[in-house]
């Protein structure tokens, strides 16, 4: 009777919290759904009547997409464009030549990279504004301010976490896996690209995510190194529309953010389960 | 055949020196390993950090004419108003930020570890925030907070009190998701017998609660309050795109603060801003700003470390 009864109590809980948890992800989803909502509202009424469904005379249609394409005087689309190239070209800069550097450091482990190592895990712990200033005057003076060139100063600011990472993960690969390819004739570099590559797979989707998110949401690093007539990013690009301008459009705002948020979302759903176990791994590391 | 045999067989002084050709082959391709990421590294990081400290110590305009002037910009920074409004506000906003985000998580992620339905949805939309940019975040919520205050004729950008609760509630909203993976990570990791020898003892779910699961999650906590209490002191997008420092109040000696601008937006400012004098006091403002982010990661390094070791 008494386990009967238990059983039920606990089923009760169970059925509340869920119910709380409901609540509470709809207060999660509600923001998003607002801006869903106000791209299709009239500018005018953004702002007054912010949570009404847009009708009536509220309706703006695709009004607000086609203000926003190319306000401020830059096409969104090219802002898009670059965004992709900027985060998918660092990205791969990133994971290529730090998961050489960290195999090296790793298996050699002289001095030098020592050196190399502890300068890293320092770097880490670093804020981007003490570098901000200089950075964006060094980027300049190498002509570093383009879409192309900028995964140079992505790599070289977020080398640390991404060898810090690499680096304990090659230290706990058995090294008699290498040296058997070694006696079989196998040099370094096909070593590395053969045998060490597949093995820091997994590591290297956790690291890859945690660059993804990084690169793809920054303002300020491409803000203060790109050449702005020419390049800019989706954030850049959503700053502007509020900076330098008078009179905001708040409806062709809103159009623009729910147009950035879908990709995200759409690549989070997919990725759901590799981006929350990168995460998790590179909180508990970092 | 008889190669392979003197491989195999574990005789340390053979292998170390087999390992150490394997070292000296390796050393042969150490630029092509080594090189991209220490050109990269030195660009990206070691010469802005030295020139940026050297900076700090100097007088000018621009670069290139620079005047050795030792610690005056520091004396600068500890008499502006703005820089110690911003410190303390930040401070303010780290540490009620840090309570907060906290608390939710964890319970969020007690909740989500009993096995009730939906369990996977509600994690996904709770961490979803993390993937939206903070410029995005910022405009987002300018918006759904200026809607509820302009029925009442006002606006987030005229009162620091409506600011400085935004700011939290956006952050709340951000990081809940992200601290509740590792918390749910630590909840996993308790053994099952623990829980039911303390159920079999008859313990209440307190009981429970305060003895057994939050010591099990030590590591987790401390992770979690470190990472909210750096993200707090980091902030910058978010301050930038939510309010961008306003309202602006005037201090009684005249000068001009912004009462919702957090550190890393002063520098930006200070650095950016009309005066362009003011460059060498920015720098060392960043200067001040890196000791204590620094400090505080330095001192989470101490703190996991010794865990690690009563473990």
């Amino acid at each position: 009777m008494q386990i009967v009864k238990k059983r039920n109590a606990e089923e009760k809980v169970k059925l509340v919290l869920t119910i709380i948890m409901s609540l509470i992800s709809l207060v999660y989803i509600f923001p998003v759904a607002m801006v869903a909502i106000n791209s299709f509202k009239k500018n005018t009424f953004v702002k007054t009547d912010t949570f009404a469904i847009p009708q009536g005379e509220m309706w703006a249609g695709f009004d607000n997409f086609n203000v926003g394409m190319t306000f401020g005087n830059y096409p969104f689309w090219k802002s898009v464009l670059f965004s992709v190239v900027i985060t998918l070209l660092s990205v791969a800069l990133i994971l290529i030549c730090t998961t050489m550097a960290a195999w090296y450091i790793a298996r050699v482990n002289s001095i030098f990279c020592k050196i190399i190592y502890f300068t890293c895990v320092f770097s880490m712990v670093v804020p981007f504004q003490m570098v901000m200033f200089t950075l964006s005057k060094t980027a300049d003076t190498l002509h570093l301010n383009t879409p192309w060139t900028i995964p140079i100063v992505y790599l070289g600011f977020g080398a640390g976490l991404a060898i810090f990472m690499f680096v304990g993960f090659v230290k706990a690969i058995p090294l008699e896996i290498e040296e058997a390819a070694s006696i079989d004739g196998c040099g370094p570099v096909r070593t590395f690209f053969m045998i060490v590559i597949p093995m820091l797979k997994p590591t290297m989707v956790s690291v890859g995510i945690l660059e993804i998110m990084w690169v793809w949401n920054d303002y300020l690093l491409p803000y203060l190194v790109l050449d702005l007539n020419e390049y800019r990013t989706i954030p850049i690009h959503i700053q502007y529309l509020k900076g330098s301008y008078g009179t905001v459009d708040l409806g062709a705002t809103m159009a623009l953010i729910f147009l950035s948020i879908i990709p995200v979302v759409v690549f989070y759903l997919i990725f759901q389960k590799q981006i929350i176990k990168g995460v998790a791994a590179g909180a508990v590391k970092g | 055949m008889d190669n392979t045999s003197t491989i195999s067989t574990p005789s340390a002084p053979k292998k170390k020196r087999y390992k150490n050709s394997y070292k000296t082959t390796m050393r042969k391709w150490c630029w092509l390993f080594l090189g991209p990421v220490l050109i990269a590294f030195i660009i990206g990081f070691v010469w802005p950090f030295i020139w940026g400290i050297y900076l700090s110590l100097c007088k000018f305009r621009v670069v290139s004419e620079t005047e050795l002037v030792g610690f005056e910009n520091y004396i600068k920074v500890f008499k502006d108003a703005g820089f110690m409004h911003a410190f303390w506000y930040t401070a303010l906003f780290a540490v009620v930020s840090l309570v907060l985000i906290n608390i939710l998580a964890f319970m969020v992620a007690l909740a989500l570890t009993r096995g009730i339905k939906g369990s996977n949805l509600f994690r996904t939309v709770f961490f979803m925030p993390n993937l939206i940019g903070g410029i995005v975040l910022g405009y987002i919520w300018s918006m759904i907070f200026d809607g509820i205050l302009s029925n009442f004729g006002t606006s987030i950008l005229l009162d620091s009190k409506y600011g400085f609760w935004g700011l939290i509630i956006l952050m709340c909203w951000q990081q809940i998701g992200y601290m509740m993976i590792i918390y749910i990570a630590g909840l996993q990791n308790i053994p099952d017998d623990m829980l039911e020898a303390a159920k079999i003892d008859g313990a209440t779910s307190v009981q429970t609660l305060f003895k057994i699961t939050i010591p099990n999650v030590m590591p987790s906590i401390t992770i979690c309050m470190f990472l909210s209490l750096t993200n707090g002191f980091k902030l910058f997008d978010q301050n930038l795109a939510l309010t961008g420092g306003q309202p602006i109040t005037m201090s009684p000696d005249g000068t001009i603060v912004k009462s919702t601008e957090m550190l890393a937006l002063n520098i930006y400012t200070t650095f950016y801003g009309s005066n362009s004098g003011a460059q060498g006091t920015a720098q060392a403002k960043a200067v001040i700003f890196f000791i204590l982010v620094a400090g505080l990661g330095l001192a989470q390094l101490a703190i996991t470390r010794k865990k690690e070791v009563q473990q």
